[in-house]
Order: structure tokens, then C-alpha cells, then sequence
């Protein structure tokens, strides 16, 4: 095993080369550009295509043509840009293709800023794009992270036919760490016969919004949801075993929570932390498992407002108190999240309610 | 858990000396994370970038407080010398700051970095020398070890020189003798 | 004995209303394909609008495109698979209104890609609104009183934008007459032999009547082609880097 010391963007950029895809279209966009540059340079020499589109929106259409011809293949913005993918995802997602998304998180509305944040968190699990639709979403916390969410979220694109979005962040995909790279994968375009390559003397194909063509559509999309939120949830949890009370944090914030649960042991605070991986379906079987000890949460979020708390809230049939700590544009501090969690355990205590 | 901010002007090479003591610790066999700056810190005319050295799983890859400061620049001790552990290592860059009294709680090492690699041919090289007094003083890897490190990471590059091992090699001298 | 030939990718009668100008269209584009020996191999990047009636009457593998981003996808499908013969069919609102950009930019980039563009100069299927196409004056639902070029601009003349692109082939035909109809036929053969030989982007625009939506006699519909349609966008071929341009 060599490990290779690659910054975030790269890391997963390789990655997707090498779980097949061997197409890319996308626009540049701070902090996510890293990927076009790297996949500029990398997809010629696999034999891939790389295209610098005109727009968020046209890449997101050539992702989904070339997904159409039933290759691997992958967009990746943020921010604003993200917004303009939802129109192809939702495309992409109602004639059942496989693409892998990616959005490195910025900060803010609007044009907002380039650094850190998860103020995205709605727009990636509650949908997006228009109509009835939901997507995987793997929240890596570490650039070895990026590399595996990446490698399955190519897998599960195709195992459900359906987009997957990787939702990194501008730290994540600035930082470096050392890497295990996986083997170089690669992917057969014909193996699906539904791929669009000419009729042949065959009927012809008509790749487009399943619900024309499946008999009690709304059973069906019901039913295929279903099976993702049941099958793909995925989280991690730390010293939750005695905690009394329980972090939730993804991503890059997660890392920080570890600290803090450890800083808070230390202390003799009893904390635990769930960590969704994925984000949609949200990991409500980590909360039905706690043990009594637990008797409130909180979130620590980088967003000026509560997300995942809503989340956590309909996990715990709101039967719990949720807190939040909302770092807004700031990274926080551990000792910063571990004296808040102690005050929350008080006010818990004394019978407080939810903030 | 070592953590390390090296910190100077765009162009000193700063992001360049954390990554190849990034590379150097992943390749002798530690945990390591790599985090650059940027954000008002950048906008200021610094850039920094923040390492972490482990034996054990890296949970923050951030710093807050750190272990050791490599400072290329004035602005560098203004923005982090506070933030430095009591007992932890200052490497200071004395061709650029001067006249400057540092908390008595710090190990600090003063070397003419910016000098020595002009003398040295290697201009480019101050930051190496950095790394070299930085190596010495906080001994966290044999400084043998480390300037094999560096010829491979440059030789991986496909431009290295004799100078940039000589540039190393003299900061490690600067901190044995301060 | 008369022998009733349809060409193999027209599978169904077609969806459209009496004397819309797509049936012919979706006729000699079947004819050309079949001819060149294209229908098993080609891939069509369906537009939003009167384009969609398409997918289950014309028998080749199809893709159903977002609202004007028939372009971006052909982009994908044909760098994908550069030896299938790749295809949009759109309207001029789908081409030239939401898909402006993905239209030119497939025509700056020279992807070999061939582009009917249909323009009947209204949007079609959501009810005869004005179109960048609309002539000075033309009344439609969303300009009662006539095209205002003050307010909305002048009609769009799509060849103009593109004919001074490094690109393979550019001709504008129409449906108004058997001559009209066998020439855009060639021109479409043209566009397509033009992608074959790997000679870059290609595009037809054909003029198209919509008697539904212009509230005009089937008839009357074609001599407004003929007489006031072409006076905005004339017919011809404009760039052949194949051989002789402007015959």
C-alpha cells in the first residue's frame, strides 16, 4: 500500500477516474475548480472526455447524454453553480441514470464566499430539483473519505440508476492527507443493453422520464425510494454507549467533534457523537439504538441556521431536546463545543426545551 | 500529536516547507494532515498553512494552538506567537525580523534564512533552511532522515540541486548553535 | 403494382396537427437516414415542445433533453460514442430561446453533431407564445398587439450568429413546396454526410408552419413562408466546407 499525500479536489477527481468515469463536463467555480483542472489533464490520458462547458447547466446535460450512452461519468460545482445542476438532476434522476454529483460547499446565498460551510445541507438531501426524487448523499470527512464516498457513489449511481452526490466542502478540498488510491476500474458502456448506441436491429430506445413507460409509477418510485432509505443509511458513532449527551455533526465538523468528545472525557463529561455518512437517507437507526443514558443532542453545524437538527429531530420522533452549535462562518473550537454541550446537559437537567 | 504553523509572505515558498514536512512524516510513517490558509489571513498578505503530526488518528485537522511557528515575517509572529504552547518552538526568520523581544516561555530560534540562501545561490531555498533549524529544534525526525526527504522530494519533481540540501542543512547548523 | 414505401424509422403515424410542417420533416429526415444507412446507428437529443411527439412515432434510440439543452447532451453522447451519427431535433424556442447558449456553443466548440432546428417562429406546444424568432408584428398570446421590436428585439437569424463559425455545414430550407421540400431533404443528407466525415458541426434550420398557433389555413400558412418569413430569413445554404457555399 503506497499512500500518496493529495489534496482533497485531486484525491477525488483521481478517484473518479478510477472507478471508471470516463466523462466529465463542468464550469469552474471556487472552491471546486481543482477538479476540472486535475480532470483536464487526467481524462485524455484514460481515454476519457473532459469538457469545460459554457455553464453549470450544460455540463450537467452532458453528464446526463453521456450517462444516456451508459458511461460512468461525473459533474461537480458549488454554491451557485450547484443550483444550476438541480434542473439536470432532477432530469437525470426521472429517466433513471446513473451520474455522480459533486458539491464542494461553500458559504452563503447568493454569491456568498468561497471558504467552508454546509449551509447547503436542504438543497442536497431534500431534494433540490423539481418533482419526486431523492438522491444518495455521502458527506466525507477526510480526503481518504473523498476517495472511497467517490468510488461508491459510482457503484450505488449504478446499482439504483440513480445520481449520487458526494457533498465535500472548500476545507475538505483544499487540505491534504495521505491516500490509499484504489486500482484502476473499468467500466463496460455496453454492458447495459438500455445504453443509447443506435437501435441496431433491435427497438428502438427512448431514454427519458420512466414514468411514461412503468405501470403505477407512483408505487414504484415510492417503492425504489424505499429501498434506498432502508438499504444505504450509513454513520458512524463515538462513545455513545454511556454519553448523556450526543453530538451530530458530518463532515469536516465531525472531525472537530471527535476532539471535543475526547476533550470532554477528559473532563469527565459524558459526550458521544453521531456521524452521518450519509446525509439522505439520514442514519435514523443511530438514534433508535442509544442507550437511556442519552437525554439530549446537538447539532454543531457550519451554517448561521439549524439543518440537520430538523433531521435529528424526526429521527428522535422529537421526543428528546436538540441543541445546536452554529458555527456560522467560523470553525469552531472543541473546548468551544464541549462547554456548550455541558451547559446544554444542565439545562437538559433542569428540564430546558429544545435551542 | 505535534502541531506546526508555517507562516509568511506569498512567495516565501510557506505552503511549500508544510508540505514537505507533510510528505516527509506520511512517508515515515505518521498520521499527517495538511491545511493552507486562506480567508481574511490570505487577504492579509500572510499565507500560512497548518500541519498536524501524529501517531494516532488526526480527529481536527485545524490549529488553534500549536506546538511550533515557523515564521517567515513580521506579520507571521503578530498573528501566532500568542498561540504558541508554553514551551513550544519559535523559528524566526532574523533577515526580516529584527528588534523584536518574543515571549521568555518559547524556545526560539533565530536564523537568517532570507540571508543564508542568498549566500548560498539558492534563493529559493530560505524556506528549506527554515525547515532545517525547525528539524533541529524540536527534534521531530532525525535531521538525516529529513534532508533525505527533501533530495527525494524534489527529486520527484524532477528539479532538485545540491543547494536545496545545503539550504536545509545550513538552518539545521544556524539552530544547533543558537 | 404501387408499392407504398415508409421509410423504417417512422413506426407510427405521426402526433402532430394538420398542416404543421414536422411530418414532412420527420419524413425526409427518416428518408435521409434509411438512405445513408444511419437509422440502426443514430442517436437523436429530443428537444422540449412539439419534439416530444416524436418519441414513440420515429424509430431511432432517442434521449430526452431538458428544455433547451439538446445541444449539451448531443455533446455528451457524441464524445461518448464518436461513431454513431448524433442528432438534435428542436424547435426555435427550445434552440434559441432557453437553449441560445448550449445551441451556439455546440456550434463554437464544432462538435460533429448535426442540429435540425424547426423554426415556426412561435412556441408551439405550450400555445403559440412569441418566439426570438416572432416576425416584426406577429401576434401572439404573449404579444397581443404585435411583436414590439422596441421592447423584445428584432427576430433572431440563428445563421447569421453562426455562419462566420469554424464549422462544417449551415443551411436554412423550407417545407413550402415539393422543390422547397426535396432541397432541405439534401440539405439534411448534406449536414449528416458533413458529421460522417467527421467534418464538425452541422445545422439545418427549417422554416415551418404552424397553422394551429398562427390561425391561418394550412395554405395560407405556406405562402406566409414563402412571402414575408423568407424576407427575415432567407433560404440557402451558407457554409459547405465541403464544397461550393450560396449555390
Amino acid at each position: 500500500m503506497a499512500l500518496k499525500l493529495m489534496k482533497g479536489n485531486d484525491a477525488l477527481a483521481e478517484a473518479a477516474v478510477r472507478a471508471g468515469c470516463r466523462f466529465f463536463g463542468g464550469y469552474p467555480i471556487t472552491p471546486q475548480s481543482e477538479i476540472l483542472e486535475y480532470l483536464s489533464k487526467r481524462m485524455p490520458e484514460v481515454g476519457g472526455h473532459f469538457v469545460q462547458s459554457e455553464s453549470e447547466l450544460a455540463g450537467i446535460s452532458m453528464v446526463h447524454g453521456a450517462a444516456a450512452a451508459g458511461f460512468r461519468t461525473m459533474t461537480s460545482s458549488s454554491g451557485p453553480g450547484f443550483s444550476l445542476l438541480q434542473e439536470g438532476i432532477s432530469y437525470i434522476a426521472s429517466a433513471e441514470l446513473p451520474a455522480v454529483i459533486i458539491n464542494v460547499q461553500r458559504y452563503g446565498s447568493g454569491l456568498g464566499d468561497i471558504f467552508q460551510a454546509q449551509g447547503d445541507y436542504f438543497q442536497a438531501v431534500k431534494g433540490g430539483g423539481h418533482g419526486d426524487y431523492r438522491m444518495i448523499v455521502y458527506a466525507p470527512a477526510s480526503i481518504q473519505e473523498n476517495v472511497d464516498f467517490t468510488t461508491l457513489a459510482f457503484d450505488k449511481a449504478d446499482e439504483y440508476r440513480n445520481p449520487v452526490l458526494v457533498l465535500s466542502d472548500a476545507s475538505i478540498a483544499s487540505m491534504m492527507e495521505p491516500v490509499d488510491l484504489p486500482e484502476m476500474h473499468e467500466h463496460d458502456p455496453n454492458k447495459n443493453p438500455e445504453a443509447a448506441r443506435g437501435k441496431g436491429d433491435g427497438p428502438f430506445k427512448r431514454i427519458t422520464s420512466t414514468m411514461y413507460y412503468i405501470e403505477d409509477f407512483d408505487t414504484y418510485v415510492k417503492k425504489k425510494y424505499d429501498t434506498m432509505a432502508a438499504n444505504e443509511e450509513r454513520w458512524e458513532s463515538i462513545q455513545v454507549e454511556d454519553a448523556e449527551l450526543v453530538l451530530v455533526a458530518y463532515g469536516i465538523t465531525s472531525r472537530i467533534c471527535k476532539e471535543a468528545v475526547m476533550l470532554a472525557r477528559e473532563k469527565g463529561i459524558k459526550l458521544g457523537l453521531i456521524r452521518p455518512i450519509t446525509l439522505w437517507p439520514f442514519p435514523a437507526k443511530a438514534f433508535k439504538a442509544l442507550p437511556d443514558t442519552v437525554a439530549s443532542f446537538m447539532t454543531v453545524e457550519l451554517s448561521p441556521m439549524p439543518m440537520i437538527q430538523e433531521d435529528v429531530l424526526l429521527s428522535l420522533d422529537a421526543r428528546k431536546p436538540v441543541h445546536n452549535f452554529l458555527a456560522g462562518m467560523n470553525i469552531p473550537e472543541p473546548i468551544d463545543i464541549v462547554e456548550k454541550a455541558a451547559d446544554c446537559i444542565k439545562q437538559t437537567a433542569k428540564g430546558a426545551c429544545n435551542g | 500529536m505535534n502541531s506546526i504553523i508555517c507562516s509568511g509572505f506569498g512567495g516565501q515558498g510557506i505552503l511549500t516547507a508544510g508540505l514537505i514536512l507533510a510528505k516527509i512524516s506520511m512517508d515515515g510513517g505518521k498520521q499527517v494532515s495538511w491545511v493552507p490558509s486562506y480567508g481574511s489571513e490570505m487577504r492579509g498578505g500572510t499565507a500560512s498553512c497548518a500541519i498536524k503530526v501524529s501517531d494516532t488518528e488526526i480527529y481536527s485537522p485545524f490549529i488553534k494552538e500549536m506546538n511550533t511557528l515557523v515564521a517567515m515575517n513580521e506579520a507571521s509572529v503578530d498573528q501566532f506567537e500568542s498561540l504558541v504552547k508554553p514551551g513550544g518552538v519559535l523559528i524566526s526568520n532574523s533577515t526580516i525580523i529584527q528588534g523584536r523581544t518574543f515571549r521568555s516561555d518559547l524556545k526560539v530560534v533565530e536564523v537568517a534564512a532570507t540571508a543564508i540562501s542568498e549566500e548560498l545561490k539558492n534563493i529559493r531555498g530560505a524556506n528549506l533552511v527554515m525547515l532545517g533549524a525547525m528539524i533541529q529544534a524540536t527534534g521531530l525526525f532525525a535531521p538525516e532522515f529529513f534532508a533525505d526527504g527533501i533530495d527525494a522530494y524534489f527529486d520527484a519533481k524532477g528539479r532538485n540541486t545540491p543547494l536545496n540540501r545545503e539550504c536545509y542543512m545550513a538552518g539545521v547548523a544556524a539552530a544547533e548553535q543558537a | 403494382m404501387v408499392e407504398r414505401l415508409i421509410p423504417t424509422a417512422l413506426v407510427e403515424d405521426n402526433k402532430f396537427c394538420p398542416g404543421c410542417g414536422h411530418g414532412i420533416i420527420n419524413r425526409i429526415l427518416a428518408e435521409v437516414l434509411d438512405e445513408m444507412k444511419l437509422t440502426d446507428k443514430a442517436i437523436g437529443s429530443m428537444a422540449v415542445g412539439c419534439a416530444c411527439l416524436m418519441v414513440d412515432t420515429f424509430g431511432v434510440d432517442w434521449i430526452q433533453s431538458p428544455h433547451g439543452r439538446a445541444a449539451a447532451l448531443a455533446t455528451g453522447i457524441k464524445r461518448c460514442r464518436p461513431e454513431n451519427p448524433v442528432f438534435t431535433y428542436q424547435g426555435d424556442g427550445d434552440s434559441m430561446s432557453i437553449g441560445f447558449s448550449e445551441t451556439m456553443y455546440a456550434a463554437l466548440r464544432n462538435e460533429n453533431i448535426t442540429a435540425i432546428l424547426v423554426n415556426n417562429g412561435i412556441f408551439g406546444m405550450t400555445g403559440g407564445q412569441m418566439a426570438p424568432t416572432s416576425l416584426p408584428g406577429q401576434k401572439t398570446v404573449t404579444s397581443p398587439m404585435g411583436r414590439n421590436t422596441d421592447l423584445t428585439g428584432q427576430p433572431l437569424n440563428i445563421i447569421n450568429q453562426m455562419k462566420d463559425l469554424n464549422i462544417g455545414y449551415l443551411a436554412r430550407g423550407s417545407v413550402t413546396s415539393i422543390k422547397n421540400i426535396n432541397r432541405v431533404k439534401k440539405y439534411i443528407r448534406n449536414a449528416f454526410e458533413t458529421q460522417m466525415s467527421g467534418g464538425g458541426y452541422s445545422m439545418v434550420e427549417i422554416l415551418s408552419p404552424c397553422p394551429t398557433n398562427w390561425k391561418m389555413m394550412p395554405d395560407k400558412s405556406l405562402e406566409h413562408i414563402d412571402n414575408t418569413v423568407t424576407t427575415y430569413y432567407p433560404l440557402g445554404e451558407f457554409v459547405k466546407k465541403g464544397g461550393d457555399s450560396n449555390e
